[in-house]
């Protein structure tokens, strides 16, 4: 449905070029929930501005529906861009326009008559769950009811495609889940296509089929989202998963945690679990194998889409070259291990 | 108050009201397109024209730093070009509109700037054409700041209106001088100091009602 070949986008400034995109492919399937991650900066929203075009991409083609954005006059243009939606971060609702209003815009623009208008939005209102707020102003509504109306504007043309531009990152937790859930909702009801790009690892899992993740401008991973949670080709998707992660010491440890071994102390691990390493009873192995003794201070693992992710955080106790061949086992079944830190004997109790 | 007094000022009050009001028209007509103008032209918005924008706004500024009262002396052979006259209160009007439409145009460019840019963005964004994000983003969400400007630049054409009497333009300015200044008729100066006071309270309420109202939608 979107497919972007070599896409480039250089800025010239007055310190020269700079490069925001470099060669991107991509291409989302019909019915899909697509998403790019990446940290502020990578070049996410210079991204999702060439695929209508909001930015004009200095090299290669924007296909769009089977036409090419890029080769359109601009009056084409226009017309195709009806049927691409886009919500935004910060909502971009006119506060001289009521709930109604706003949402009649994308159709007023095309040049529709009243009765026709107020036929697409009610049942957009009830879509969205907005029935009872249609002659509110924006400035009456939450910021989860603003992208509720964006959400209900852009889908006013029945776009066959949804570009969302950071549209949970103003919004807590609990409000995106239910924009998240709104949009699964309407690809589903509608068989939209949506592409969407985010910094929060918790939107990629709670509703894309696939990912990738862009930084300096380059893709540099792609993946569909089990996959990618179960086995991360990259450092930094790494890190996108274990930030998306609840990982704190106790604060009785993080008090006393030295960064040097040293006696009567042990060592504080955290473990990276991705896919199959998960699913192994690995801490019987370090038990019974090893001889160690183990006390878990924090473990988290998630399912996503069969595939468990997780990460502990243990203190373990034991002969030293134990603790050392134990680590090396748990690497060998592909655990990541890392040593936080030492801490004396007499704050843990083991068994 | 003699019935001579009172149709003197009846007439000067009506002279004022009908210098400001086509002033303000004019203004309105030409200053809100101009300030348009000077605002989607800027440097990386949708109607770019970084040349033409720079040569408006220095047009704009030079008509801005010049003082009413000179203005007005200096655009006379223009006035008698348009007007065939340079006295009376169809002449006034001529300096007062060329000095309130730069004014104006300012005000509005403010107020646009005033509008989040991510609106023309989505706009654009739905397939709107320039000339459709004017109309139906850019004017309306900057309308209330459009409504004070106009309410500022109104309660400045009364005092200018005044500066034109003094130099044969009629309205209240011109009875001032004539009669509270050169007859040091004290009654007069406040008659027509008050009549003005009354102008511009009531000029600043209704455009201050009519602005709250238009941003009812902003707490």
């Amino acid at each position: 449905m979107i497919r972007l070949e070599h896409i480039s986008k250089n800025y010239i400034t007055s310190q020269g070029t700079v490069t925001a995109l470099q060669d991107i492919h991509l291409q989302v399937n019909a019915g899909e929930i697509y998403g790019i991650i990446g940290q502020s900066g990578a070049g996410k929203s210079t991204l999702i501005r060439c695929v209508n075009l909001l930015e004009k991409p200095s090299t290669g083609k924007v296909i769009v529906d089977n036409a090419e954005l890029t080769a359109l006059s601009p009056n084409a243009l226009r017309a195709a861009r009806r049927k691409i939606g886009m919500i935004f971060q910060h909502f971009n609702l006119l506060n001289s326009r009521t709930v109604y209003e706003n949402i009649a815009l994308p159709l007023e623009l095309s040049g529709q008559n009243k009765q026709k208008i107020a036929a697409t939005i009610n049942p957009l209102l009830e879509l969205t769950g907005l029935a009872d707020k249609k002659n509110h102003f924006p400035v009456q509504l939450s910021g989860g009811q603003k992208q509720r109306v964006a959400i209900a504007r852009a889908l006013a043309c029945k776009p066959k495609v949804l570009l969302s531009d950071e549209a949970t990152s103003a919004l807590d937790p609990e409000t995106t889940n239910n924009i998240l859930d709104l949009l699964k909702n309407i690809r589903d009801t509608l068989n939209l296509t949506i592409l969407l790009i985010t910094h929060e690892m918790a939107v990629i899992k709670a509703c894309c089929d696939r990912v990738a993740i862009l930084q300096h401008g380059i893709m540099i991973e792609e993946n569909n989202v089990g996959q990618f949670f179960a086995n991360p080709q990259t450092a930094i998707a790494k890190n996108f998963i274990v930030s998306s992660l609840k990982q704190t010491l106790p604060p009785v440890i993080a008090e006393q945690i030295i960064h040097q071994a040293q006696t009567n102390h042990h060592p504080i691990l955290r473990l990276w679990f991705f896919g199959g390493a998960a699913t192994q009873p690995i801490m019987a192995q370090l038990m019974n194998q090893f001889n160690l003794h183990i006390n878990i201070l924090q473990a988290n693992v998630e399912y996503i889409k069969q595939h468990a992710m997780g990460i502990m955080i243990l203190a373990i106790n034991g002969d030293e070259n134990k603790i050392a061949a134990g680590i090396q086992h748990l690497q060998q079944l592909g655990v990541q291990v890392e040593v936080l830190g030492y801490v004396p004997n007499d704050i843990i109790p083991f068994a | 108050m003699s019935p001579m007094i009172l149709s003197l000022l009846l007439n000067a009050t009506l002279e004022t009201i009908y210098m400001v009001a086509i002033a303000s028209l004019l203004a309105i007509l030409v200053g809100l397109p101009l300030g348009t103008i000077l605002y989607v032209t800027r440097k990386g918005n949708i109607l770019e024209q970084a040349a033409a924008n720079q040569m408006l706004s220095a047009i704009v500024n030079m008509t801005r730093s010049i003082p009413f009262i000179i203005l007005m002396i200096a655009v006379i052979p223009f006035t008698r070009l348009l007007i065939g006259s340079s006295i009376g209160t169809n002449a006034a009007i001529v300096p007062l509109s060329l000095a309130a439409i730069p004014f104006l145009a300012r005000v509005v460019e403010n107020a646009l700037l005033e509008v989040n840019k991510g609106l023309i963005e989505a706009a654009t964004a739905m397939g709107a054409t320039v000339w459709q994000i004017i109309m139906k983003v850019l004017i309306p969400e900057a309308l209330p700041g459009i409504i004070n400007g106009l309410t500022l630049t109104i309660i400045s054409l009364i005092g200018y209106s005044a500066m034109a009497g003094a130099v044969g333009g009629g309205g209240l300015g011109d009875l001032a001088i004539r009669y509270g200044y050169q007859r040091f008729d004290v009654t007069m100066m406040l008659m027509t100091i008050a009549i003005m006071i009354v102008f511009v309270q009531a000029i600043q309420y209704f455009g201050d009602k009519i602005a709250k109202q238009l941003a009812h939608s902003r707490v």
